[in-house]
């Protein structure tokens, strides 16, 4: 590119000297600017591995100490010395594995029905209205948790979910206010908007002649929809998805305040519980000893690479739908 | 017959599934958002704007260090990040080929989906273990990594929109590549770039994670980058955990505040870009 847009140029103005020296700084401005760029554009892959060999050199003493261990082992006791992230990690995993089941199903009845069925009018405002729940800082969904969710859902939902689902270890025992369902319902607000916009995005990208085809075969809307429409769009909505999952996953300070707070696994969804990020958030400043901290920051290191990971397999996907075009990030 | 009527009747009934879930759907968003204004409008006065915070227990007082803290830090962050992710996202664009596009690319997105917490262990191992010291400037660094990516890929997105027929014109005009892309190229992408930059600075304004352990938040007023610095959503954090019920409606009005200024941020970007599409078009 760089070559082939200053050679016409080049060649115009070699017969009068006076161009060719004014082309000279043509030619180290062009250096120059690219080399800026360059820079910029070097500096952000220099960052990520210097953040990478950062959490590695923090985590040192706990990887030392603990090795691999440290994600299969359940205690953690700062005073003792003895970190095992284990409760931290299945936190992380079953609070995010719960949002995406209460907002997988919503959020694909909204994509579907803003690009298949609803009115013209009314597409554009409703996703407006959605994309803005993805505005609202964490923080924010956190305090209206608990003052405003964790309530409702300690005298009213949850004791309902009990006496229906009671004989389920799930739904069953003590009900505390902050806990890992209550984490997961506003995991489930947060994550919603983001999978929402993806998977719509997807589905506008299928081609009309889908559609149109399943119609003329006597299909009903619908029938054209899930026959017709959904598959041609199944690993573009996985992506979404996945990134979904992502989101959750990181999620830190709305899940901080609405989970409990608590190192250990229990059956019960009304039990508090414990994720990685929380953990971290709380106990960052309150660490007093060297292991500590190195122990949070092996958990942020695990952290970090299971979401590169989940996000690295969510853009696989949507790739292989909308190939090239950005969809997925744009949606970020 | 019969089987069409039922076959009409369940496509129906989904799409009644899916009004359901539009209305589920945008109902928190009300919640939210009436909730702020009921618990947090009330608390709302000129001391909440200008007074500092008392101490606990007492009535009064505001949270005039957080809102000037909150603009600092997201100030320096912007200093930091726009330059970088401007830079890189014109890089991306210019240079499509080049195997730095690729991987500047790919770890963008890799950035992108990091956890704020992360980036926050990543800004305090860097700058507070070293300097032994908590600061505003490392909250700053860390909000700007997280502001990078998201202007880079706005950045690159619109230049890339910018049809070729107007480069062209100014190559041939005789214009250098540099001005070619400076005046012509981002000129005219201008109100994208502004939009994304909105946008980023909007999404790091509501930022709490990152500046726990770096920014810290402080009783005081201050404008030192090198010192602990409160920030309205670290207010919010604190005053929502903290006991007192007078420090419960602060936490409202400071989210209320702070959510105003991302709504705001917000539209602005919108209006950003509305007026490209009407130049463009």
């Amino acid at each position: 590119m760089t070559t082939a847009a200053s050679a016409p140029p080049a060649q115009a103005g070699s017969s009068r000297p006076r161009v060719s020296a004014s082309l000279q700084g043509v030619a180290y401005g062009d250096r120059a600017f690219k080399l800026v760029l360059t820079v910029a554009a070097a500096l952000i892959p220099i960052l990520l591995g210097f953040l990478l060999l950062e959490l590695w050199q923090g985590s040192r003493l706990a990887i030392a100490k603990f090795g691999l261990d440290f994600v299969r082992t359940s205690v953690w006791d700062p005073v003792a010395g003895q970190f095992g992230a284990f409760p931290l990690i299945f936190g992380t995993l079953l609070s995010s594995f719960l949002a995406l089941l209460i907002a997988v199903p919503l959020s694909l009845g909204v994509a579907i029905y803003l690009t298949e069925f609803a009115p013209k009018a009314l597409r554009q405002p409703v996703a407006f209205v959605i994309g803005l729940l993805a505005a609202i800082p964490s923080v924010v969904y956190g305090l209206w948790g608990i003052f405003v969710l964790v309530p409702v859902l300690r005298k009213t939902v949850f004791p309902l979910l009990r006496s229906l689902l009671g004989f389920l270890p799930f739904f069953s025992g003590p009900i505390y206010g902050p806990s890992m369902l209550a984490a997961s319902i506003i995991l489930a607000i947060m994550v919603m908007p983001y999978i929402m916009s993806v998977s719509r995005e997807v589905l506008l990208a299928v081609p009309n002649s889908q559609r149109e085809a399943a119609l003329a075969l006597g299909a009903t809307r619908w029938e054209a929809v899930i026959t017709a429409v959904v598959p041609y769009a199944r690993s573009g909505i996985m992506g979404a998805v996945i990134l979904g999952l992502g989101r959750a996953l990181g999620e830190t300070m709305a899940v901080t305040l609405l989970i409990g707070n608590r190192h250990e696994i229990a059956a019960s969804l009304f039990a508090p519980g414990y994720t990685m990020a929380a953990a971290i958030a709380n106990e960052f400043t309150e660490a007093a000893t060297a292991l500590h901290f190195s122990a949070l920051t092996y958990v942020a290191l695990v952290l970090f690479v299971l979401t590169v990971l989940v996000n690295a397999g969510a853009r696989i996907l949507i790739w292989r739908v909308a190939r090239g075009s950005a969809v997925g990030s744009k949606a970020l | 017959m019969n089987r069409r009527v039922i076959r009409r009747l369940a496509s129906n009934f989904m799409v009644g599934l899916m009004v359901a879930a539009v209305v589920l759907a945008v109902l928190p968003l009300f919640f939210i958002l009436a909730d702020l204004v009921i618990k947090g409008a009330s608390s709302l006065s000129w001391d909440f704007f200008t007074k500092m915070p008392v101490p606990a227990g007492e009535t009064g007082g505001g949270v005039a260090n957080a809102i000037v803290g909150t603009l600092i830090i997201v100030g320096a962050a912007s200093v930091i990040g726009l330059p970088v992710g401007v830079g890189a996202g014109i890089y991306c664009a210019e240079y499509p080929a080049s195997r730095l596009t690729w991987l500047t690319r790919f770890v963008a997105d890799v950035l992108n989906g990091t956890p704020s917490i992360v980036v926050g262990v990543f800004a305090w191992t860097w700058i507070v273990a070293r300097q032994k010291h908590f600061s505003a400037l490392a909250g700053s660094v860390a909000l700007a990594l997280l502001m990078v990516p998201m202007v880079m890929r706005t950045t690159e997105e619109m230049i890339k929109l910018v049809p070729n027929s107007l480069r062209e014109a100014a190559l041939a005009l005789g214009y250098p590549r540099w001005r070619t892309s400076l005046s012509v190229i981002v000129r005219t992408t201008m109100p994208g770039i502004v939009t994304g930059t909105l946008l980023a600075v909007a999404r790091i304004a509501g930022e709490t994670a990152p500046l726990l352990f770096t920014a810290l938040g402080s009783q005081y007023l201050s404008f030192k980058l090198n010192q602990p610095m409160s920030a309205l959503p670290l207010t919010v954090f604190t005053y929502a955990t903290g006991p007192y019920e007078e420090w419960h409606r602060f936490a409202w009005a400071a989210a209320l505040v702070l959510i105003l200024v991302v709504f705001v941020l917000g539209i602005g970007a919108r209006l950003a870009i509305g007026r490209s599409q009407v130049s463009s078009g």
